[in-house]
């Protein structure tokens, strides 16, 4: 089976920092990695692959420099990497780039055979949108399965699959058919090790680079900011409320006492609450 | 790489589209929507949260707001229209049909896209739960307008055009987002966020009903089962009256069983901060904060937690906040109302000692004595 996974390069959130005076984000030397999320797809791909035979083709939408996390993809096992990459895609909210990626997927099918499964993570983490998996699998006429914790079943000849996938207060079990998106939960499985073969297969290998114009995207206004129904207005760091935390004075008191004194400052506070917890704890 | 066609204009330098121009398919477009989520007989508390902002828009505008009940048909169906009337809807637009029973996204994306190409709404909201997310996505794609995820603030400004606010970049900023050129103008608002408001009885008003032109033979996705989440009180967290969280303050994942002795002295739901679900010490569903769960608690205890803008967002709406922290410029003292610089670690036992104490049926009795 060809199963295509769609991967973002984000920077690593853990070390962003925002200028104090003019509230941008400060990129330069921050890391970047595979959007977390996207292992779970990654590695769940790869097991489809490891199970039933076929290949596995990442892609990724961004700057030249985005070809670091699919050759890290490379590393953890991927056979083939696309990366899609031009100016006219600069801008791009989740409908752009869901239109930008599903005719670079459409590309790849008719260049390495029609997939049978698109994956991509649940969301990512720096913007946390969760609306370009679904966007692509509809412009694509993809099955939707989103929030999958479980592919329970694929049967090739019948195109049919069967999966347990997250919803509000339990999990769905839902029967549907290939070629199907599937956006994976995360915590779902572990990504591998890369194997030394698959390391050394990632370094050399040649990235496939495509264009819009060498993904076959002719319409050029429904990518980038001017495919974009939003616009980003303003962009600010969060008011800081006008008051500190009281803080219960530490000094020379036994936690004993001070924690009497917290909790005599939380009923002062909320004396309602008393009665309350009293009730829950009985 | 070859380069574009020199014909095809440029993309515009900077933010050229930001002008305002609604195209005249999208006039007449007016009204504020507000998507009533119902799975499994129940609506979904975040749809009333959602009705009571969309009031505020709707007022601001001069327009009416209604509420979209997708639903088999049935008694809970019918309740969701009375609810969405109670909770402020002045009109509900109504498909009901057997196979909408269980969220697929297919019946519904094709439901919801009917009734915004029939009845055009300017503004439509829904919960951002697992199933708002999965309806919002393909039903913006279908419709090919904008869609913002986890707004925490929604507003109009002085044109009409909807101003959503949400945290971005992992929420180290807020950025305001519009949809000007295009309609409906679609937002997503996390459960909790919004707080929740006054349910009043009132007449059930103008129900449009809509018929689905889809039958159950044209859908390919077929539910198999439902398995409910066990009693394990995750489902509570986001609705919890009192919760206590840990973050990587307390050092070790086997420190977390304090956050749960806590939880259990005083019959508060736990939580943690985000790197401890990226640590793997709690799983994913107890993760309080802008990727996580948002909570409104009467009382919210932190321990070890920084505060990161992203887990700020989550809990802000908390009407005491309580921070155990041995930075004492951690972030979390700026929001916090009560703080105290300490290691949580060594706090967290006293504390649990010291709240059992209080709240045992004998010292109850001295204090009424």
């Amino acid at each position: 089976m060809h199963i295509v996974v769609s991967i973002k390069q984000v920077p690593d959130s853990a070390q962003i920092r925002v200028h104090p005076v003019t509230n941008t984000i400060m990129r330069q030397g921050v890391p970047t990695i595979i959007n977390p999320y996207d292992l779970f797809a990654l590695e769940e791909a790869l097991r489809l692959r490891d199970a039933y035979g076929g290949e596995v083709t990442v892609l990724t939408m961004g700057p030249p420099m985005a070809e670091d996390c699919l050759r890290k993809a490379l590393g953890y096992g991927a056979d083939r990497a696309v990366l899609l990459t031009d100016r006219y895609f600069a801008g791009s909210d989740t409908l752009a780039t869901s239109f930008a990626l599903s005719q670079a997927i459409a590309k790849i099918g008719e260049t390495f055979g029609p997939p049978d499964v698109v994956f991509t993570g649940k969301q990512t983490i720096d913007g946390d949108t969760a609306q370009v998996g679904p966007g692509i699998a509809k412009r694509l006429d993809l099955f939707q399965l989103t929030y999958v914790a479980k592919i329970a079943s694929i049967d090739l000849a019948a195109r049919e699959i069967t999966v347990e996938r997250r919803c509000e207060g339990g999990t769905q079990k839902l029967k549907s058919r290939l070629p199907c998106l599937i956006t994976m939960l995360e915590g779902t499985n572990e990504m591998r090790r890369g194997s030394i073969e698959d390391a050394l297969c990632a370094a050399r290998s040649r990235i496939v680079k495509w264009s819009a114009a060498e993904a076959g995207i002719e319409d050029l206004t429904k990518c980038g900011l001017r495919g974009s129904p939003t616009v980003v207005k303003r962009v600010f760091a969060p008011n800081p409320r006008s008051q500190k935390a009281v803080q219960i004075d530490t000094a020379e008191k036994t936690l004993r006492d001070l924690a009497d004194e917290l909790i005599g400052a939380i009923f002062t506070r909320q004396p309602a609450l008393e009665p309350e917890l009293a009730f829950e704890a009985a | 790489m070859s380069s574009a066609n020199p014909d095809t204009p440029r993309p515009p330098a900077g933010r050229a589209g930001m002008k305002k121009e609604l195209p005249e398919r999208f006039r007449d477009y007016r009204h504020v929507w507000v998507f009533i989520e119902l799975e499994r007989g129940q609506v979904h508390p975040v749809s009333f949260e959602l009705l009571g902002e969309g009031r505020k828009l709707a007022d601001k505008l001069g327009v009416q707001l209604a509420g979209a009940v997708l639903g088999p048909p049935g008694e809970a169906t019918q309740n969701a229209v009375a609810e969405a009337f109670a909770y402020g809807a002045d009109l509900v637009y109504f498909v009901e049909a057997p196979l909408l029973a269980d969220y697929r996204n297919e019946p519904f994306t094709k439901a919801m896209t009917d009734l915004v190409d029939t009845y055009k709404p300017e503004i439509l909201l829904l919960g951002a739960t697992t199933l708002g997310r999965d309806l919002a996505g393909s039903v913006a794609t279908t419709l090919l307008t904008g869609l913002t995820a986890d707004c925490t603030e929604l507003d109009v400004d002085a044109d009409g055009s909807l101003a959503a606010t949400r945290p971005t970049f992992g929420g180290s900023l807020l950025c305001t987002i519009y949809t000007l050129n295009y309609r409906p103008q679609m937002a997503t608002v996390r459960p909790r966020v919004m707080p929740m408001p006054q349910r009043a009885d009132r007449a059930i008003g103008r129900v449009i009903a809509h018929k689905l032109s889809l039958a159950e033979d044209e859908i390919v996705t077929k539910v198999l089962g439902f398995l409910p989440d066990s009693q394990s009180g995750t489902a509570n967290l986001a609705y919890a009256d009192v919760v206590v969280a840990g973050g990587l303050g307390l050092g070790g994942a086997e420190n977390l069983q304090l956050v749960k002795s806590l939880a259990r002295a005083i019959g508060a739901e736990f939580g943690c901060s985000r790197p401890l679900v990226q640590k793997g010490w709690m799983p994913a569903d107890r993760q309080i904060g802008q990727t996580g769960k948002t909570i409104r608690p009467k009382l919210y205890i932190a321990a070890g937690i920084s505060g990161a803008i992203q887990h700020r967002v989550g809990v802000e709406g908390a009407d005491l906040i309580v921070a155990i922290n041995t930075d004492p410029n951690a972030p979390i003292f700026d929001f916090a109302h009560l703080g105290i610089v300490t290691d949580a670690v060594r706090f967290l036992p006293a504390l649990i000692e010291a709240f059992t104490r209080r709240l045992s049926p004998h010292s109850r009795d001295k204090l009424a004595s």
